[in-house]
């Protein structure tokens, strides 16, 4: 019976997939392993300090001593999107806040975060932000200016009645 | 749920601690009279929960002498108000120490799972969990 019941565990292959698991983090700890993720933390921050550049992905799996495959695999697993990806989101990210400021067009905006193309810059942040560039330029001034003018809009009651900021 | 509120000591040290060293979003700043304003951030992945940096102040919210109790209460680390979620504590910690964040405690594996414990620039402490399924 004992030889059963073993036998069903190791053909079982949740049984096997969790064996395997438990295997590889004895032999293969990454969370105990401080520079495997030091590196990755440390390719992350080159990228939210040099995203305007023209930076190649491969160089960064270089520098952080990794094939580019285990660097993309590994960056995926801790932050949950590839390094391309993630520096898309920065970029647009750093794009939505330019775009933020008085004199700012959108094309400068595109140029400042390192795009080459607008045409595939107004694409991914209308993905990002649900909405083009101009589109949410103009209705960031048009909060803006709400903001200014008539605050109490966007506070719920409940703390604008305990600061005393409703109207007697 | 979409407001929820932290007492903190200052709105402009705060901001900087919530959103250029957590990386959390700026929702709303609304100016609401002379020394006065209305202060929203956003986590990363949640753009529709508020929660607003509520500065402890002298005023019709805080009467007599409440401010200075609640501030020295703040600073005492008497509240934590939440536990914040990452898809590597390890990783998150390591960036976050980098970026000057005080931990109370490193990553840890507790019963219940992997877990930190931060404090923001006023006092507050929260948890720091590593979301299920992510182990290696």
């Amino acid at each position: 019976m004992v030889c059963d019941e073993h036998d069903r565990y190791l053909v079982n292959p949740l049984g096997i997939r969790m064996l395997y698991r438990i295997l590889r983090s004895t032999l293969f700890p990454m969370n105990a392993n401080p520079y495997i993720y030091k590196r990755i933390v440390q390719a992350k921050l080159f990228m939210d300090a040099h995203f305007s550049e023209a930076i190649d992905l491969d160089n960064i799996a270089d520098e952080a001593h990794f094939s580019k495959f285990h660097f993309i695999r590994l960056f995926r697993k801790t932050y949950g999107k590839t390094p391309h990806q993630y520096l898309s989101a920065v970029r647009i990210e750093q794009a939505r806040l330019l775009l933020q400021q008085e004199q700012m067009s959108v094309a400068g905006a595109c140029a400042s975060v390192g795009f080459d193309s607008i045409t595939s810059f107004a694409g991914l942040f209308k993905k990002y932000n649900r909405s083009s560039p101009s589109e949410y330029q103009r209705r960031y001034r048009a909060r803006k200016q709400q903001l200014r003018d008539a605050p109490l809009k966007f506070v719920p009651g409940c703390f604008a009645s305990r600061y005393g900021w409703l109207p007697k | 749920m979409n407001h929820v509120c932290f007492y903190v000591l200052d709105q402009d040290s705060a901001y900087d601690f919530y959103v250029n060293k957590l990386g959390f979003k700026l929702h709303t700043d609304a100016p609401m009279g002379p020394g006065m304003r209305w202060l929203t951030v956003c986590p990363p992945d949640q753009p529709d929960l508020e929660i607003s940096l509520i500065a402890i102040k002298d005023g019709m919210m805080f009467k007599d002498d409440a401010a200075e109790k609640m501030r020295d209460l703040v600073k005492m680390g008497t509240f934590g108000f939440g536990v914040f979620e990452c898809n590597d504590l390890n990783a998150t910690y390591e960036e976050l120490s980098r970026k000057g964040v005080v931990f109370k405690k490193p990553p840890t594996q507790e019963f219940y799972g992997l877990e930190a414990l931060l404090v923001d620039d006023s006092g507050n402490w929260f948890s720091l969990v590593q979301k299920e399924g992510q182990d290696g």
